[in-house]
């Protein structure tokens, strides 16, 4: 091992980043066509129901036609649910049941690298899938448009940071079943005050400033400005607060991780 | 086999593959490691002996810096851990006790996933995954889950995984524990072959037979710390002498024996049924006539030292 090779091995390393991405690609191989499946029929389902069903009650939110206003939001609750349940999930499971992070730990990486590099494979997976209902959307007459481009950006930084949510909880959890307060107490209140399925506005005044403070909220809003179009100040600003979000959700994921994967 | 060492790498200071020195780990009120010391001179195979709780498997931990020692310090080829655990973690390869392969892969890419970690160049990445096929035997079945292998294959694989990138050093955490007599014989084959190209092994293990057969030198633990250390017959020699007299009886029979060995000086140990009489060319003739004859001699073994130092009773 050369000096310069050495002294690299004290700091964040891509290595076991890339180590830990082959795993969840070889793992990925095996659930692609399920998950796929999973990502173009259940926005089919909700554009029909909500876009057809409760859109023949309300035609328009704003300047936005129902069906559309819908299809731009589900893309904010696919990136939740694409990274909040395998934060917690494949991190209990993997810490807990299948050791394989004690394995991982016993080579040459280090917990703040197999967080990053387990967060960033949801992350990346997450921002390709939650872009389906767009594409979904574009066959119930969405308009196409180039900031749609964009949009990965917008669920990339949401996935990131609730993965590594899902994450931190998978570490001060007791037991797997004690996710429930989890799904219940924090996921569905996020997915239901994020101006998804219509606007926080019409939320009680309380509500309302409770939903600026979920960051999932913001990626519905970018991710409606990408679409519709940008209005850069807010866009930067709600970008912002989904990049500080996975900040902090890396901190506390980390010291989390490490106590309890380091005696 | 196909396995080559890794060139010698910069930073190996010391002699020594692994030293600990003073140390301690508490994990609360509890002491599980209390001032060990230990020295592996590079190129042998150390055994690490000792009951269930002795305090083994936390060592194996804070060697890779998975539990982080109290007190004391420890070097592992050379770089002090924890403060460059990665470094060493980089230069050794680790076997656990439990097998912790991911079941939904294949053998091979279990192997892949190992060889990126372990940083194997990509040029070099194939050959040494095909490499660690054929020395876990598993060539032919690369392309199983593991979930589908049995029991012997897996650990095999488990072993393998520790040298896909040809390791100066490996710690095997009871390599052999729960698996038939076959193969552990084979194991035991893989691992001597590891010795004799020069690889450090500390193997912990609670079958005596285990260490016998393959270690250079044991030690043996007990409550956290090394009570005795050398070679397997430096061991039985010290500790158990030569040969054993075994005397069958009713409890009250065994308890005299023990009296009366114990009072000429001797060490005993019950062993099933009998009481073992231990040093047994040592016995004095008056004493022999008072044990009586009915004594089955056989040679002392690293059993005897084994019970003898760590005490009867499992706690």
């Amino acid at each position: 091992m050369s000096g310069a090779q050495a002294e690299r091995l004290r700091r964040f390393e891509m290595a076991p980043v890339r180590g830990v991405w082959r795993h969840e690609l070889a793992l990925f191989k095996r659930y692609w066509t399920s998950q796929s499946f999973a990502s173009m029929v259940e926005p089919t389902f909700f554009l029909l129901c909500f876009g057809y069903g409760f859109g023949s009650m309300v035609a328009v939110i704003g300047d936005y036609r129902y069906l559309d206003f819908v299809a731009t939001g589900v893309v904010g609750t696919a990136a939740l649910f694409t990274s909040v349940f395998p934060g917690m999930f494949n991190g209990y499971i993997r810490r807990v049941f299948q050791h394989t992070y004690d394995a991982m730990l016993a080579a040459p990486v280090d917990v703040h690298e197999l967080v990053t590099a387990e967060a960033s494979w949801i992350a990346a997976k997450s921002a390709v899938y939650s872009c389906t209902p767009l594409i979904v959307a574009l066959f119930f007459g969405l308009d196409p448009s180039f900031g749609m481009l964009l949009v990965p950006v917008a669920t990339f930084f949401t996935a990131l940071g609730f993965g590594l949510f899902g994450m931190w909880t998978s570490s001060v959890v007791p037991s797997i079943n004690s996710f429930d307060y989890v799904i219940t107490g924090v996921v569905t209140p996020l997915f239901l005050i994020a101006g998804t399925f219509f606007p926080v506005d019409a939320l009680p005044a309380w509500a309302e400033t409770a939903s600026k403070l979920n960051p999932l909220y913001h990626c519905v809003q970018l991710v409606r400005h990408m679409v519709f179009g940008i209005r850069p100040l807010a866009d930067l600003g709600h970008l912002a607060v989904l990049a500080a979000f996975a900040a902090l959700m890396w901190t506390i994921a980390v010291r989390g991780m490490r106590r309890r994967l380091i005696d | 086999m196909t396995l080559q060492r890794a060139p010698e790498e910069v930073g190996a200071g010391s002699a020594a593959a692994i030293s600990l020195r003073g140390v301690v780990k508490r994990f609360g009120g509890f002491t599980a490691v209390d001032g060990l010391d230990l020295e592996v001179p590079s190129g042998i195979c150390l055994g690490l002996l000792g009951p269930n709780g002795a305090g083994k498997s936390t060592t194996m931990k804070m060697l890779t810096a998975q539990a982080v020692p109290t007190e004391g310090t420890i070097e592992v080829l050379g770089f002090p851990v924890p403060r460059e655990s990665k470094r060493a973690r980089a230069a050794m390869g680790v076997v656990p006790q439990q097998d912790n392969l991911d079941e939904e892969l294949t053998a091979r890419e279990n192997l892949e996933v190992f060889a990126h970690l372990y940083r194997v160049p990509r040029k070099e990445r194939r050959g040494a995954v095909d490499d660690a096929l054929a020395i876990a035997h598993l060539t032919e079945r690369q392309g199983t889950k593991v979930d589908d292998l049995s029991g012997g294959m897996r650990r095999r694989l488990l072993i393998a995984r520790g040298l896909v990138h040809r390791p100066r050093l490996v710690l095997l955490d009871e390599p052999t524990v729960g698996l038939d007599p076959q193969v552990r014989a084979e194991l035991w084959g893989l691992i001597d072959g590891l010795r004799a190209q020069g690889t450090t092994v500390l193997m912990s293990t609670h079958y005596i037979e285990e260490a016998e057969r393959l270690a250079d030198e044991c030690a043996l633990m007990s409550h956290g710390r090394v009570i005795a250390r050398g070679t397997p017959a430096e061991l039985v020699g010290e500790y158990a002498g030569e040969r054993v007299v075994e005397h069958y009886g009713p409890p009250d029979r065994l308890a005299e024996v023990e009296r009366l060995a114990r009072g000429a000086g001797l060490p005993t140990r019950r062993t099933g049924p009998s009481v073992s009489v231990l040093k047994a060319e040592t016995i004095a003739p008056s004493l022999a006539d008072e044990l009586g004859a009915d004594g089955v001699r056989r040679a002392a073994n690293l059993e005897d030292v084994f019970v003898v130092l760590t005490g009867e009773s499992v706690e």
